[in-house]
């Protein structure tokens, strides 16, 4: 089905012919097609998407711009397109794209109109990016947070992810700083400090962010235990808000999500509980209550794919941003609702983080069931059946987002009480 | 006195040129609305829309199997719509069926040989959807209950049972995500012709148009639709057994809304999600409406709904509007077109004294 350019434009030109031949003559077609001769008069109709000979690059969105996780998306690529140097007329950006054929189709489409580079941002997106790198083996599909480029072993297709629990490490460890200031004031709910978080699903992905968010403000607050529920959706903003009143109902001093929408941070401010966000800031909706939020920053991993596809050099299967490549970012510290010195400790805790001497993941700062671990076999290569296959821990660390880049911490540590499984 | 008055028949060639010049007045509409909000050329605008619809090869066959899927489930309606049973379990009848069919493809995928595993997940897919309308159409016969509601509420059952489902076959464990089945085996995929992943589903709509025009309008089980819809009375005191032909009338219905299940897991998609089905059980309401019911006509405007999708995907990508705002060009233009529909069967009379004027 791969036309050349001057075929596909031959195609257009013969079917706004006959189009117009159908109208003449009078036959029912509906507005389609009364709408297909309007534009068809016009030499502008084939948009931005068939000047060939410069590199283009192309983004999939499983929403748009309303859902914070692709907005975070975007962002990041309209900034490396910018400082790339690549102009507006030489990317295009699908958004609302499903997690099915949909996916398959923009991807196509996407070649078709010239463009080398092909990047989608959702999990569901990941074997029809693998289906469409089979078919298209001259241009690079690189996948945000799946799971299956190391083992599917295909020269054009990539995933890519970042340590974001070192983000979430760090947002915890504002959220630890914020509790003792509860606490000290005497304005806790409960005896112990108590955190409340809405996560999506019980994956990998969403357990290892919430579990370092945790060991975070346990860093600061060795007492702090913290209640989860999921939604089962990665966006759902009404599931999302009441998720999060009722971790404030059950007790919860403070509240952070991994789910997309604005539900949990707006539940927040209206109940005047503080929100440690995710994807960005939601300062702006949120102006009393927002302290800080950690997000992914995806520029640097699209420059890094754009260049290599440039100077033909291979780009890694898997590929983990950190906080040194720039891809993992806290936003500004709001210092209307943060404790005071935050700004300052998480400069620290960066550092530590960046030179080694802190692991998020230390075994000696978390127990399961009790015990301190020694060893952990996990979940790295994807299969039906769930088999543990890699050895995680070592030199006292669980060693996460280095067997591949997506996120495989999955262990249920003591402190974190989950209120439901169901998804 | 305003009155709205029903009009005699009107010449079709007159109704015909009514319509098309009501459709320009919208595209007028859309064009100034156009330039309002985004300061866009409308022209501009609408040819990156055709472009977005037929500007490749590619784009033309998914406009064609997008708007096949779409004409199905409309073509699955019609029949329970003729005889006045108002469907709205579509969204749930399509979900059960590709349940149905991804089940199959699941459990069955190893051990069953290609051809055999597609017969047998057509069967059920067609079984499952049938039994998913059966299920309103017998209380609304045995108890007259309302099916509106009671196929609405369906589509609520369909959606949970397919979530649960869904964490059941998840890959990896705990993302919600079942992924592409038996991607590298293939098995259960319908089989491309002539190389092209479009042609069969539309080749399936297409024959499907025609035997459901056959079906309503030259066989006597459509007539008894027909009769059925217009008077329940009637079709009783001419010996039409009424809840057998309501119930059998709504198992084809959800069969083939199961059929389009099968197709979209089968041949299309390849997955299981709760959001498959992707609003189509609603949308195609609009379309068999928007057609009077006509199978033919149904193909214009399942296509003119689709046309206004994808042209609103592509005007996103190109200029960065919001997918909003493609639907706020479709709601202007079927606003239009239901607003002719209704000047071209009333009339309104202002009277100066209203008593005198028998209607």
């Amino acid at each position: 089905m791969l036309c050349s350019e001057g075929e596909n434009m031959k195609v257009l030109d013969n079917m706004v012919m006959s189009r117009r031949s159908v109208i003449t003559a009078g036959l029912l077609g509906g507005a389609a097609l009364s709408l297909a001769a309007c534009g068809g008069g016009s030499d502008s109709s084939a948009g931005s998407g068939e000047a060939s000979g410069d590199f283009k690059v192309g983004l999939i969105c499983l929403h748009d711009e309303n859902s914070t996780y692709d907005l975070n998306f975007i962002n990041g690529f309209k900034e490396a397109m910018s400082n790339l140097g690549i102009g507006e007329d030489s990317y295009l950006i699908k958004t609302n794209i499903d997690e099915s054929d949909a996916c398959y189709d923009a991807a196509a489409e996407l070649v078709d109109a010239g463009c080398k580079v092909v990047f989608a941002d959702s999990f569901g997106h990941e074997d029809y990016m693998i289906q469409a790198a089979k078919e298209f083996a001259d241009v690079q599909f690189c996948h945000a947070t799946g799971t299956k480029a190391h083992t599917e072993k295909l020269d054009n297709y990539h995933n890519a992810f970042a340590s974001i629990y070192e983000g979430r490490f760090l947002a915890g460890v504002a959220a630890g700083l914020k509790l003792q200031e509860i606490a000290e004031a005497g304005k806790l709910k409960g005896k112990t400090p108590k955190m409340g978080y809405v996560g999506a699903y019980t994956y990998a992905e969403v357990v290892s962010g919430y579990t370092s968010f945790f060991l975070g403000a346990k860093s600061i607050v060795p007492d702090v235990t913290m209640d989860v529920t999921f939604t089962g959706s990665w966006y759902d903003e009404t599931a999302e808000k009441e998720g999060a009143n009722k971790l404030i109902d059950g007790g919860a001093d403070l509240i952070s999500q991994h789910a997309d929408s604005m539900g949990a941070p707006t539940a927040c401010e209206n109940a005047g509980i503080p929100n440690i966000s995710y994807n960005g800031a939601t300062v702006d909706a949120c102006p009393k209550t927002f302290i800080v939020s950690s997000r992914i920053n995806w520029a640097p991993y699209y420059e890094y794919v754009v260049n290599a596809v440039k100077d033909g050099s291979t780009i890694d299967a898997d590929w983990t941003g950190t906080i040194g490549t720039g891809s993992v970012e806290l936003t500004d510290v709001n210092e209307a609702a943060a404790a005071k010195g935050t700004a300052e400790k998480l400069e620290e805790v960066k550092a530590q983080l960046e030179d080694g001497t802190v692991h998020v993941f230390a075994t000696d700062t978390f127990t399961v069931d009790g015990k301190e671990l020694k060893t952990y076999e996990a979940d790295v290569d994807t299969d039906p059946d769930y088999t543990p296959d890699t050895e995680a821990i070592s030199d006292g660390y669980f060693h996460e987002s280095e067997f591949r880049s997506a996120p495989y911490f999955d262990l249920q540590i003591d402190g974190i009480n989950l209120l439901d499984t169901a998804f | 006195m305003i009155h709205i008055v029903k009009r005699k028949e009107m010449p079709f060639a007159h109704a015909m040129a009514i319509r098309f010049g009501v459709i320009g007045l919208a595209l007028i509409v859309c064009g100034i609305v156009t330039m309002l909000t985004t300061g866009l050329s409308p022209i501009d605008v609408y040819g990156t829309m055709v472009s977005g619809a037929f500007g490749t090869m590619r784009k033309t066959w998914i406009l064609l199997q997008e708007t096949a899927i779409l004409l199905c489930v409309s073509l699955a309606l019609v029949p329970a719509f003729r005889m006045k049973f108002w469907n709205l379990g579509g969204e749930g009848q399509i979900l059960i069926g590709a349940f149905a069919a991804a089940a199959c493809m699941i459990t069955l995928g190893n051990s069953l040989p290609a051809p055999v595993l597609i017969l047998v997940m057509l069967a059920t897919s067609l079984l499952a959807g049938g039994v998913w309308a059966l299920i309103p159409a017998f209380f609304k016969a045995r108890w007259n209950t309302n099916e509106t509601l009671f196929t609405l509420m369906m589509n609520y059952v369909a959606t949970q049972l397919v979530a649960y489902f869904v964490i059941v076959w998840e890959v990896p464990k705990g993302s919600g995500n079942i992924g592409i089945i038996n991607q590298s085996s293939e098995a259960g995929w319908l089989p491309t012709l002539m190389h092209n992943k479009y042609l069969l589903i539309v080749l399936v709509a297409i024959a499907l148009t025609v035997a459901m025009y056959v079906y309503l309008n030259y066989g006597k089980q459509g007539y008894e639709i027909a009769v059925v819809g217009e008077s329940p009375n009637t079709a009783r005191y001419v010996g039409i057994k009424v809840n057998r032909v309501i119930m059998r009338t709504l198992v084809i219905s959800g069969a083939l809304c199961g059929l389009v299940g099968f197709l979209l897991v089968a041949g299309s998609a390849h997955t299981l999600t709760t959001s498959l089905a992707g609003g189509r059980g609603f949308t195609a309401v609009m379309v068999a409406w928007l057609a009077k019911f006509n199978p033919f006509i149904m193909v214009g405007s399942s296509m003119l709904l689709e046309f206004m999708s994808s042209g609103a995907g592509e005007i996103s990508t190109i200029y960065g509007l919001n997918h909003s705002f493609g639907d706020i060009l479709t709601g202007i233009i079927l606003f239009f077109i239901i607003g002719t529909e209704f000047f071209i069967t009333y009339k309104v009379v202002f009277s100066k004294k209203g008593a005198e004027q028998h209607v």
